[in-house]
């Protein structure tokens, strides 16, 4: 029976361990989403800032096209995959991609009619296995990214689009909608939705002047609105990995809990009847003199 | 002497908020002087640095491209990145000079001309913006 303790006693030991880990792995996911939350926010202005130029040339009366606002008959798309380095997220990375390969198998029928753009080592991963062709990669992104970090896949993505090499691009990553919500999405960006930019405020109705000329500046403007775009749902997706994880830790963290609690139910009753048996020797043994 | 806000924004923050008396900025079709009360305009910018006049003194900072959004009231700058004389790494910039310059001289195939060049402009860029 003293066996039996013994081995309860480490099981609780090690639970303990990891219970440890987890918790402390929970907090630095709380304080990290908290940071990727601000960043997202921080980076907010900018694009906004942005539409807002682009609807107000859009707007302006002067017909302005741009094949970047032009949807054309589709041949070719392109999918930029989102998805995180490490695991311990839950089902994050996996509905993700889940929903991406379902969504390639029925859209297309062979590989040659999409490209596959994928930052984070997960993504990667899984889609090599499987034996998908990825045109870019960004493996390593830190946790609070800047622009720069994926400036390069961005506008890889990008000018694929503007030079005819695929006629759709979708952006691939999880919504972040609480610490405990993501969604799986797959978006369309470009051709980007025109009628995004109709709506307007009052306040800038004041006609612009454009140097050299709207159109000019719509070249310059779009792809750069498009890079942004990819820029925040990475800032978003990063922000579900550390959400998610949070909640996959405290989880965790829940079970080891209650198997603490049970094992050291296990050990006390294992305790009792090791010292039952042993005063029903003694009263044995002292009966058996008498 | 009236004021104009200027706004320098990148994706990953405001860089700069203030109000001003006027901003010198390097368009792509050549270099304006802007004064509270212009005329409402969109011009992208060169890799160069902008001047920007409050009272007396004069303040230059860093703007890799992007656009300037301009309004009565208000100069909103849209740029990639953009830096304050303060936050620049001096002998970082110095060392991305010389080997844009290199490149550029060799002639090798390997290196990518257009991005030597424009690495060779935001290097000066940051140099002028942080040697004043």
């Amino acid at each position: 029976m003293a066996k039996g303790m013994r081995e309860i006693k480490s099981k609780i030991k090690s639970t303990q361990n990891t219970k440890q880990i987890t918790k402390a792995m929970e907090m630095v996911a709380a304080s990290k989403l908290r940071r990727a939350q601000n960043a997202a926010l921080a980076s907010r202005p900018y694009s906004d800032k942005l539409k807002e130029v682009v609807s107000s040339i859009a707007t302006s009366g002067s017909s302005v096209s741009h094949p970047m606002l032009e949807s054309r008959p589709v041949k070719r798309s392109a999918y930029l995959v989102i998805t995180s380095d490490r695991g311990q997220a839950g089902g994050l990375n996996s509905n993700l991609l889940k929903k991406l390969v379902e969504k390639l198998k029925e859209k297309h029928k062979s590989q040659d009619e999409f490209s596959l753009f994928v930052i984070g080592r997960k993504g990667y991963d899984y889609l090599v296995r499987r034996k998908y062709e990825i045109r870019q990669e960004i493996i390593g992104a830190p946790d609070s990214p800047t622009f720069a970090d994926i400036k390069s896949i961005a506008s890889a993505a990008v000018g694929g689009f503007e030079n005819g090499e695929y006629d759709e691009l979708f952006v691939v990553y999880n919504r972040f909608v609480n610490a405990v919500t993501q969604i799986p999405t797959i978006k369309q960006m470009l051709p980007l939705d025109a009628s995004q930019f109709d709506k307007q405020d009052s306040s800038l109705s004041a006609g612009y002047e454009y140097e050299p000329d709207a159109e000019a500046i719509l070249d310059v403007l779009l792809p750069k609105y498009a890079e942004t775009l990819v820029f925040s749902s990475l800032l978003e997706n990063k922000a579900s990995e550390f959400g998610a994880r949070m909640t996959a830790m405290s989880s965790a963290t829940k079970n080891a809990t209650k198997m603490i609690n049970e094992l050291t139910l296990h050990y006390n009753r294992a305790r009792q009847a090791a010292i039952t048996q042993e005063i029903t020797e003694i009263v044995g043994g002292a009966n058996a003199i008498s | 002497m009236s004021t104009l806000r200027l706004e320098i924004v990148t994706p990953e923050r405001i860089v700069y908020e203030q109000d001003v008396n006027m901003v010198i900025a390097n368009g792509v079709s050549g270099q304006l002087g802007v004064l509270p009360n212009h005329v409402p305009m969109v011009t992208p910018l060169k890799i160069a640095p902008i001047r920007v006049k409050k009272g007396n003194s004069e303040e230059l900072i860093a703007v890799h491209g992007g656009f300037m959004e301009v309004r009565k009231e208000k100069v909103v700058i849209l740029a990639e990145a953009a830096e304050q004389g303060a936050d620049i790494d001096l002998s970082r910039a110095r060392q991305a000079k010389e080997r844009a310059e290199q490149r550029l001289a060799s002639k090798n195939e390997q290196y990518d001309h257009k991005r030597a060049e424009l690495a060779l402009q935001r290097a000066l860029t940051r140099i002028q913006t942080s040697g004043q």
